[in-house]
């Protein structure tokens, strides 16, 4: 399971729906399966079907949450057109196995997210927690 | 000797190379990490010729990317 505030929650379908038709993409920072905040990342392929990071964000993302005592927990990204499932080319290049992937759609009238665990080509859902903040 | 490896020391054999500690952190396919070496991008081409030195920082992270 993974937890994640809800104005992290909202914050992430927010950028989703900003970049789109463009794929919008980020980490999720945090500790023990506990999101913290997220990290709006550039899509250096700034297309509406695929995305990267670029390598020297990721390492300042790193370094950033590393300093703070928290890990990169979480990858999110958008699929614009297409439901909130692991694409095939999702899973392919899908190296971390220590990350939930996070896929927020936007192919339905309203924004659906959903998170996976992706292990040797293996995907399993993930619960999502939303944490209610006063 | 000591090495920082993702911002956690720990202690490894004198003399290992760069592959040889990627091997080490499971890293399964070395071409689909970028690797900091105290702070400066090592191509993938350069990992082979890397010995790693005592007190050394080496951060690397996957390549992040995907579909739709």
């Amino acid at each position: 399971m993974i937890k994640i505030p809800q104005s992290v929650y909202d914050e992430v379908i927010a950028h989703a729906l900003k970049d789109n038709p463009i794929e919008a993409c980020g980490y999720l920072a945090g500790i023990n399966g506990e999101v913290k905040y997220a990290i709006a990342m550039k899509n250096t392929d700034a297309s509406n079907e695929h995305f990267s990071f670029d390598p020297q964000e990721q390492f300042d993302a790193f370094k950033k949450t590393q300093k703070e005592g928290l890990r990169l927990i979480g990858v999110y990204h958008s699929h614009p057109e297409t439901p909130a499932r692991p694409s095939e080319e999702d899973i392919r290049l899908a190296y971390d196995p220590n990350v939930s992937y996070v896929i927020v759609s936007l192919a339905g009238i309203e924004p659906d997210v959903k998170s996976f665990i992706i292990k040797n080509k293996t995907v399993e859902i993930e619960e999502i927690e939303i944490i209610l903040e006063s | 000797m000591k090495l920082t490896i993702n911002g956690e020391s720990k202690e490894i054999k004198d003399g290992i190379s760069l592959p040889e500690l990627l091997v080490i952190e499971n890293v399964e396919q070395p071409d689909m990490v970028s690797v900091q070496l105290n702070d400066e991008f090592v191509r993938q081409d350069e990992h082979k010729g890397i010995t790693l030195k005592e007190n050394d920082s080496i951060n690397f992270l996957y390549f992040m990317g995907g579909g739709a």
